[in-house]
């Protein structure tokens, strides 16, 4: 997970909390991210594990706590919080590509305006990009001519042309028919191959076990059990991960 | 019919006056119209409110008020003045005001725009370091503009009507004057109205039918 040699850790989240109105959705979480590392979190829906993942690209304010990404503290608003962004990927359940763009329009959009990349240089980055997840022969198409799998692989293809430092995954594959839920998973799995350091919201766990390092089980806002898979998934320390892997698991 | 013949090229020329403050008005509104809303969702407080006041105050205006300020208001009180001539002159101020006027329509009109965009949108576009304003006008505006263009096509067509009651922005006097003694003196008001009627038809429905056309080939796939 440190082949690099920098043991820092890419993001550190320390005593997060977070309320919905009542509804206190983060409590207290602390938690770290290794450069390269793949973080897979899974749970009941409601325990807050979309919430987690959308603080750590500030989509979600936090109430009190620190979330620390490459040894800064997260940037508040304005352009500090626009260029942290820019080095966090984000992939969205539902896709959200541009609908009023091209497929290759979506992909140059931000290395031409947010990293002020050439036209030329960008465009051909994203044919690159699109080859490598399978879209580039609908280049030229607009995204609701292309299937929910092949939209969230250029969602990724997006995220990857801004050569991010890290991923987030809120639920990828929650929106889609079953059999295009595979195509998606296969390209995350390349991805975690090739080192990106990624934080992915899940209910793949055949996805978790063949690429996460390491699973963050929440429950009620809180993260309740941390693990390798294969610990986490046969030998479950707690009832709350056993009774949820049991619903589960089981067929 | 006679009379129609008779007066009919004087009030083509006031005619041809209510395009030119029409194109005038349209200019202004989209422009004025585009900042207000996007002062109106700005996360500016500051902005916010100043937009809400702006449109607040000026869609419950009467026009009527709102181009005798522009006149007496800003012109002779304020000394806003755009030219020598008198008649040159109250054009700009008239065309202003009604453009003025109009942003407000057009704000909310773009204001419903940007509710139909899926706040995903957003989410995706400041996921990839855009900045707000990026955001508005790469991402939201685009696709608000799109679905309103139907909507946005009815508050042109007032606005083209409204052109009509630059008289009280002293402008038009003279036509309206022409008008006037044609109804005294002839008392065939009748084939005078048809006229003009006819003449805003040809003008407006092709606005209709246009922005009809255009909606539909810009409509944005979900």
């Amino acid at each position: 997970m440190t082949e690099n040699g920098d043991v820092t850790p890419l993001v550190k989240l320390e005593h997060v909390d977070k309320h919905f109105g009542a509804l206190h959705v983060l409590r207290d979480i602390n938690l770290t991210v290794s450069r390269g590392e793949v973080l897979v979190v899974i749970g009941p829906s409601g325990s807050g594990k979309s919430t987690l993942c959308r603080a750590m690209n500030r989509l979600e304010t936090i109430d009190s706590g620190q979330i620390i990404f490459d040894g800064q503290p997260l940037p508040a608003e304005g352009k500090a919080l626009a260029r942290l962004r820019s080095e966090v990927g984000m992939v969205f359940q539902s896709f959200n590509l541009f609908a009023h763009k091209t497929i290759r329009e979506n992909v140059t959009l931000g290395p031409v305006k947010v990293r002020k990349v050439a036209k030329d240089a960008a465009d051909r980055r994203a044919m690159e990009l699109l080859e490598r997840v399978g879209i580039a022969a609908q280049a030229d198409k607009y995204p609701a001519q292309l299937s929910g799998g092949q939209q969230q692989r250029v969602a990724i293809a997006r995220a990857l042309a801004m050569d991010p430092k890290m991923i987030l995954f809120d639920e990828p594959t929650s929106a889609l028919d079953p059999e295009m839920v595979q195509e998606v998973l296969d390209v995350m799995v390349g991805l975690a191959r090739d080192g990106m350091t990624m934080v992915v919201v899940t209910h793949e766990m055949g996805f978790a076990r063949k690429a996460a390092n390491r699973v963050v089980f929440m429950a009620d806002g809180q993260i309740v059990e941390e693990n390798t898979p294969d610990e986490f998934f046969t030998n479950a320390q707690t009832d709350r991960a056993r009774d949820f892997l049991s619903k589960i698991l089981t067929h | 019919m006679d009379e129609l013949i008779t007066y009919g090229p004087e009030l083509a020329q006031g005619f041809l006056e209510n395009i030119k403050l029409a194109l005038v008005g349209l200019v202004v509104s989209f422009i004025l119209g585009t900042i207000l809303v996007a002062m109106r969702v700005s996360p500016t407080p500051v902005l916010r409110a100043a937009g809400t006041a702006y449109v607040n105050v000026v869609r419950n205006t009467p026009l009527t008020l709102v181009l005798a300020f522009s006149a007496l208001g800003l012109s002779d009180q304020l000394g806003l003045v755009f030219s020598d001539q008198p008649e040159t002159n109250s054009f700009w101020l008239v065309g202003l005001g009604l453009g003025a006027y109009t942003a407000a329509f057009v704000c909310e009109a773009l204001r419903a725009g940007i509710n139909t965009v899926p706040m995903g949108q957003a989410e995706a576009s400041r996921a990839i370091g855009l900045t707000f304003f990026q955001t508005l006008t790469m991402i939201i505006l685009p696709q608000a503009f799109r679905a309103v263009i139907a909507p946005l096509g009815s508050v042109v067509i007032a606005m083209i009507k409204n052109t009509t009651v630059a008289t009280a922005g002293g402008l038009l006097t003279d036509s309206a004057a022409t008008m006037k003694i044609v109804f005294d003196t002839t008392g065939a008001s009748i084939p005078i109205f048809l006229g003009v009627i006819a003449a805003f038809m040809v003008l407006i429905l092709p606005i209709g039918y246009f922005t009809g056309w255009l909606s539909r080939k810009l409509a944005v796939v979900r």
